[in-house]
């Protein structure tokens, strides 16, 4: 049974005012806000269980070992990996997607060799390929997404050419919510010999996901959007395409043995997690996925659906915002311009004064606002917290920013 | 004592209790300033540091301080405004002498002065003070 004032009560800053209202947080695409049992997780940890991992033989560091290892298997079960060592830990998606480019991209891609990318992707799942075009001569081809910001997977299919190695395409903007069939691309991409990078930052925060399903070479998550610690997230990397990588960044734990003239790699995942991670940030994601999957991902994604189906019909009654995105299916993600006068961050202070965090801005996603024409616009994006009560004095704040600004 | 302009904004905003009030005030008055000549939208003048485009184009005639600006942002017209009536027409030598956040605290506006907000007040008054020690 989903209650969504007891989920609430478990996250201490909901109960705050901001500008003197109550907090109404809907920059969830940004970051989410932490449940007590993650709070309560990292102060354990620093209180009681801390010591580096991986190193000592004495009883801490085997306990935080212990207990940092075990996040493995959470993430494991969370993204339906078959094994814990598909996942490699990380602070987030940015490093996720980099650890590609540099691992795998840059040794196996060509001058020539082409890499597909949606419209619609983060800086994320962009610039790091930008560092292939630029570097080795890799080619980035676009793929458009419709008026409605739909993303046709055949397009993507048909953009595969001979030269194609990679397609890396996000499972659902940030900006605009669409959804993106990434199991009938991976599917096509299969075929074809083409490995597929799935930018799981949003989508896997508010629904199911199962990389076994899908079907993706690579799946890439964020710690801090899932209810996590700041500087924690993984990737997942199919064990096939593990083989054919190369370790990105070098340091200690991911080596065996170090010599003057030779050096020998650990073994996959841990050759591609060097240095000391973010021990008890890793500790905190792992116990927000088991307070995440023990709420339902089903549970938290048809919560999330009534409230993006109440906010399009709320919008629906406003004539003076534009929402881009329009999909059916689309997450609990709207971006929005105020006709007339008023720009993003016009909109967002105000809605500030009401209590009500939304972001204003390019939000990461420079070729997507060009395509829509658009420097900036407001986005509000939902979490399993938000209630009706919100889009409520969201869309006052609303009014009253249109009279302010009209 | 601010200047004239300004100690009438202040005595206008004596008479509104709520912050919508002020903002309203604000916008309009953003929208009462002239826009900055094309010409004059430059990178030269850009300030940065600003969420929105902010441009300032200042000027020393006479040994008197002015400038004009712009943004895309309409309450960031609005706070240019407001430094414009802070400081056009204060003696050169006198602009460091204007205590801004001090100011702005009279107006309940001096949120908008902490160096995290994006919204470039305190990087507009930087340049303000910094081109008027140049001159």
């Amino acid at each position: 049974m989903f209650d969504v004032e007891k989920i609430r009560a478990d996250f201490p800053i909901l109960s705050r005012q901001v500008n003197g209202k109550p907090l109404v947080y809907l920059d969830n695409g940004a970051s989410a806000q932490k449940p007590q049992v993650v709070i309560d997780a990292i102060t354990q940890a620093y209180a009681q269980e801390y010591s580096n991992v991986h190193r000592g033989l004495h009883y801490l560091s085997n306990l935080a070992t212990e207990k940092y290892e075990s996040v493995r298997g959470v993430i494991a079960r969370f993204l339906g990996a078959a094994q814990d060592d598909d996942i490699v830990l990380n602070t987030g998606s940015t490093m996720g997607i980099n650890t590609v480019a540099y691992g795998w991209a840059m040794p196996n891609l060509q001058a020539g060799d082409e890499i597909i990318l949606s419209v619609m992707e983060h800086h994320a799942n962009i610039v790091p390929w930008h560092f292939l075009r630029e570097r080795q001569g890799v080619v980035i081809k676009w793929v458009d997404i419709d008026e409605t910001g739909h993303l046709d997977p055949q397009a993507v299919i048909d953009a595969i050419g001979p030269k194609t190695k990679l397609i890396a395409v996000t499972h659902m903007s940030n900006v605009l919510g669409s959804r993106v069939d990434v199991t009938s691309i991976c599917a096509a991409a299969r075929e074809r010999g083409v490995a597929v990078l799935v930018d799981g930052s949003q989508a896997a925060v508010h629904g199911p996901v199962n990389v076994r399903d899908i079907g993706c070479d690579f799946y890439a998550i964020t710690g801090h959007k899932l209810y996590g610690p700041s500087g924690s997230g993984a990737i997942y990397i199919h064990p096939d395409r593990q083989a054919e990588m190369i370790p990105f960044v070098g340091g200690g734990d991911m080596i065996k043995e170090v010599h003057k003239d030779t050096v020998i790699y650990n073994d996959a995942p841990m050759m591609f997690e060097a240095g000391t991670p973010g021990i008890v940030q890793t500790i905190g994601l792992g116990v927000a996925l088991e307070y995440m999957m023990q709420i339902g991902m089903e549970n938290i994604a048809a919560h999330e659906n009534s409230l993006r189906d109440y906010t399009v019909e709320k919008l629906r009654g406003l004539n003076f915002v534009t929402v881009q995105g329009t999909t059916a299916d689309k997450g609990a993600i709207f971006s929005f311009t105020l006709d007339g006068a008023g720009h993003a961050h016009d909109i967002s202070t105000i809605l500030d004064k009401r209590g009500v965090a939304v972001r204003a801005g390019q939000h990461c996603a420079g070729p997507l606002l060009d395509h829509l024409g658009l420097t900036a616009t407001c986005r509000a994006s939902m979490g399993m917290y938000n209630t009706k009560s919100d889009i409520d004095t969201f869309i006052d704040a609303l009014h009253l920013a249109h009279e302010l600004l009209g | 004592m601010a200047t004239q302009n300004f100690e009438d904004i202040v005595d206008d905003f004596e008479f509104m209790d709520d912050w919508e009030d002020r903002y309203r005030y604000v916008i309009e008055m953003g929208k009462a300033m002239d826009p900055l000549d094309d010409a004059f939208r430059v990178d030269a003048n850009k300030v940065h540091g600003c969420a929105s485009q902010v441009w300032l184009q200042t000027y020393t005639d006479a040994g008197v301080f002015r400038f004009d600006g712009d943004s895309d942002a309409l309450i960031v017209r609005g706070l240019i405004a407001v430094l414009r009536a802070l400081y056009n027409d204060v003696p050169v030598d006198q602009v460091a002498d204007v205590d801004a956040p001090a100011e702005l605290a009279r107006l309940g506006l001096n949120d908008h002065l902490s160096s995290q907000r994006s919204n470039g007040v305190r990087a507009m008054v930087e340049r303000i003070r910094s081109v008027a020690a140049q001159a």
